[in-house]
């Protein structure tokens, strides 16, 4: 214990005389990396070099603001920092010029500002105030963006390891009320209290108990635990260790998805800078607890991520659900007493220990405590990762944080839950957001993916999409899933082909019914939620596709049909050019005509047409 | 389970009947299971180092895993066709890999596939003749917010447009 107690306050001196620092941090989660933050990493550090400037450079992950990718983060010592956005290796010499050398920031790069109480800049948005972060809190994700996650002094320096040091010297039980009082539940879908499942998991009888993260992050459109894993792995390193202690195991594993090497490598460095500090270990901080962790890596399979399926695929089986009870917290990992936690649950653990349940309680709804993280992605201006206190309404996140839909177009509908989850249309814009409200809607929190739609998205399209991912996913152990979503695949196809009948609306509402009351996982329980969902609020839909054989929102194509309206064509035969089939026929200057028999409805020739001639309908 | 005994014994790399793969691998392969804690448990991890080392698990594969893990070669195979990282067939040298999440799928990645489909001459799941590139689909590498996104490789692209995928394709 006193270990710890003596380095921390070397280790926070060594970090505030890094503030204190001229520094250029650079973004390198995986969204920076992606968007060339390697490039520009090795740009300013050329420039650094060769110009001989007394400026450490130094990396952080995504703040949330992937929109700004790259990002590169500026600080001189006594002032504000200054993060820059789309800040590609051409933009170096610039910002270097400005910021670095001329002392000035470069205030039209820069996306906002971090005063830390410093005097602020002009003409930059102060992070707390800007669009994007004035309605977030940061709790779970403060440290994202903000340390270097391969660095332990990092964490430490930000109140690390306070919240294990805590609790080893507090009785287990205080520490799983401390959790019930928190409120916080299950961040994984599902919202199960997590402190009630401590207390199952503590009452068990075993000679043996494990603590399992779930990092299996398969929702599509979802990477929250991706960006806690990256941008904060000790704190769920951290989380796992009090759980370990309250329930009484001595061995965790983190089942991370294979599609993470970034947060599987951070995790690894993570795990032996810990051991290295006695952290983690034999005899943590000499108490007599001892606790190591390891990561599995999965090998991509969405129903791993249901937690039984998930314990089968650790003990490197097919990972198919086992039929419950016997619940994991009784027969889990080896039939061994399993406490089984997401990713963001974990992370949020030494915070609610350090500054106590009630603090954390004191964030949310009635029954949904603290703040939850969303990715947002679609077709939105500002894509991204936020926390919101839960009971924000869906309208705030899409007008006030994620800026609105992009280029001017109209919102139609917003998924949420993943394959899981349902399309919520306008008139739930106004929903506050937590567990029961979104499933009373139709849809579910899921792990924390929205993916905004507009105008042009066909919502019988999107239905068709999931159905198509859930019964390749489906592991086809029962029957209702198996071959329930081949059915309603297939007719979701035979719909946006045209060849749709009255009795198909009726046939999918019957049968997603019988699914969800028979299957045997939540995987199949859950699938036909997309088709309830955009059926009940975006029936007229099905129905113009269907009755009248046309998809309004111009997707399907073979209920699309081309045409070159007279008044606008002028001749200049650039579509003629385009058509890959030679479908468009006209002389120079005439007006042009599609031949309906020969078009394959790919659409190259709309964008092509300067003139707006080319409608499809 | 016989020939996984055999093998203990004579302390030799035993190679399957009428391997093709080369030696070398097949010894690195045993050694990395030689230092496995236990080999209860361990077959997906198996399987990811056999695949990053032959790059596809054929059946010769398939078998010495078994063998060495002192498995039936059905309880491998049930393994590697269950999950969809493992492949049985070679990939192309540059394998493009086309996400389709949600967030891609919004952004329009179908049509970055057919672009790709076009430009190669392959459908989704196949090689090019001359094994150089292979096109595939996968699910979300949380790159969402940059949608849409593929990778070639351990390389990734954002924000890729079906207009890109001729210079893409002219990279490598
Ligand atoms: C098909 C399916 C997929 C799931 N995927 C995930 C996942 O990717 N990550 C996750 O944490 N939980 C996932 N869950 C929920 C887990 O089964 C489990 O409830 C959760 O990990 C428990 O942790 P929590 O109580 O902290 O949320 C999934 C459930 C189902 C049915
Ligand atoms: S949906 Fe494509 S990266 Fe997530």
């Amino acid at each position: 214990m006193t270990n710890l107690q003596k380095s921390r306050s070397t280790i926070e001196e060594q970090y505030k005389a890094k503030q204190n620092r001229p520094r250029i941090v650079v973004g390198l989660g995986t969204c920076g990396i992606a968007a060339g933050g390697n490039k520009v990493m090795a740009a300013i550090k050329n420039e650094v070099a060769s110009r001989g400037l007394d400026v450490d450079v130094d990396f952080t992950s995504c703040i949330g603001m992937c929109f700004a990718e790259p990002a590169v983060e500026i600080g001189l010592p006594g002032q504000a920092s200054v993060v820059y956005g789309g800040i590609y290796p051409d933009k170096v010499g610039q910002l270097i010029d400005g910021h670095v050398v001329g002392k000035k920031p470069v205030t039209e790069l820069a996306a906002i500002q971090i005063t830390g109480g410093a005097e602020p800049f002009e003409g930059i948005p102060v992070m707390e105030q800007s669009g994007y972060y004035a309605k977030q809190v940061r709790s779970v994700t403060s440290r994202l963006g903000r340390t270097n996650p391969e660095s332990i002094e990092d964490y430490i320096a930000t109140g690390g390891y306070a919240g294990i040091e805590k609790a080893v010297a507090m009785e287990r039980l205080d520490i799983i009320n401390e959790v019930k009082k928190s409120g916080i539940r299950g961040r994984g879908g599902g919202g199960f209290p997590t402190g009630n499942k401590w207390q199952f998991v503590h009452d068990a009888v075993g000679d043996k108990k494990y603590i399992v993260c779930n990092a299996d992050e398969g929702d599509p459109g979802a990477f929250m635990d991706r960006s806690v894993l990256e941008g904060d792995p000790h704190a769920v390193l951290e989380g796992m260790m009090i759980a370990g202690f309250a329930i009484g195991a001595d061995e965790g594993v983190i089942y991370c998805r294979a599609e993470y090497p970034l947060a599987i490598k951070r995790l690894n460095l993570a795990i032996e800078e810990a051991e290295k500090m006695g952290l983690m270990g034999e005899n943590i901080l000499g108490t007599g607890f001892s606790f190591k962790i390891r990561i599995k890596a999965g090998a991509g399979a969405f129903v791993c991520g249901e937690e039984t399926a998930l314990l089968n695929s650790i003990e490197g089986q097919r990972g198919m659900p086992r039929v419950r009870p016997p619940f994991p917290a009784h027969k889990g990992l080896w039939q061994k007493p399993t406490c089984l936690n997401n990713v963001e649950t974990f992370a949020n653990i030494p915070f609610i220990i350090r500054n106590g349940g009630e603090w954390y309680a004191a964030m949310g709804t009635e029954k949904s405590k603290g703040s939850k993280v969303f990715c947002l992605t679609g077709k939105i201006n500002n894509t991204g990762l936020c926390e919101v206190p839960m009971g924000i309404t869906m309208g705030e996140i899409l007008n006030d944080i994620a800026g609105g839909i992009k280029e001017g177009k109209k919102f139609k509908a917003v998924q949420s839950g993943g394959p899981s989850g349902g399309c919520l249309p306008t008139e739930k814009l106004d929903l506050p957001i937590d567990y029961d409200s979104l499933i009373s809607a139709g849809a579910m929190m899921g792990s924390g993916g929205l993916v905004f739609m507009d105008e042009t998205t066909c919502m019988v399209d999107v239905a068709k999409f999931f159905l198509n991912f859930t019964q390749l996913e489906s592991c086809g152990k029962c029957t209702p899933c198996r071959e329930g979503t081949k059915r309603l695949l297939e007719t979701l196809i035979r719909i946006t082909e045209g060849a749709g009948t009255a009795e198909d609306i009726p046939n999918l509402e019957r049968l997603a019914k019988v699914i969800k009351s028979s299957a045997l996982c939540a995987l199949g329980q859950t699938a036909p939620n997309p088709v309830l969902t955009t059926l009940r609020y975006f029936r007229n839909e099905y129905e113009a596709h269907i009755n009248d054989k046309k998809c309004p929102a111009g997707v399907c194509a073979a209920l699309l049909s081309f045409s070159i309206l007279k008044d606008k064509c002028i001749g200049c035969g650039v579509c003629l050019k385009a058509c890959p089939v030679d479908a468009i026929s006209g002389e120079k200057k005439a007006v042009h005509v599609i031949d309906p028999a020969k078009c394959v409805k790919c659409g190259a020739c709309v964008p092509k047409c300067k003139f707006e001639a080319i409608v499809k309908a | 389970m016989q020939s996984g005994s055999t093998c203990q014994l004579t302390g030799e790399c035993r190679l399957p009947d009428r391997a093709t793969l080369p030696a070398t691998l097949y010894k690195e392969l045993e050694e990395f299971i030689a230092q496995l804690p236990t080999k209860e448990g361990h077959l997906v991890t198996v399987l990811h180092k056999a695949q990053s080392l032959f790059g596809y698990l054929p059946k010769e594969v398939q078998q010495f895993v078994a063998d060495y893990m002192g498995v039936s070669l059905a309880k491998v195979y049930g393994v590697v066709s269950f999950y969809t990282f493992f492949t049985m067939v070679p990939k192309g040298k540059y394998p493009i890999s086309i996400c389709m999440g949600t967030a891609c799928f919004v952004k329009g990645a179908e049509k970055v596939v057919e672009a790709f489909k076009e430009a190669l001459g392959v459908e989704v799941g196949e090689v090019t003749q001359d094994g150089k590139f292979s096109i595939d689909c996968l699910r979300c590498v949380g790159a969402c917010a940059l949608a849409p996104i593929l990778t070639v490789g351990e390389k990734v692209y954002a924000h890729v447009t079906p207009d890109q995928v001729k210079n893409i394709i002219a990279e490598y």
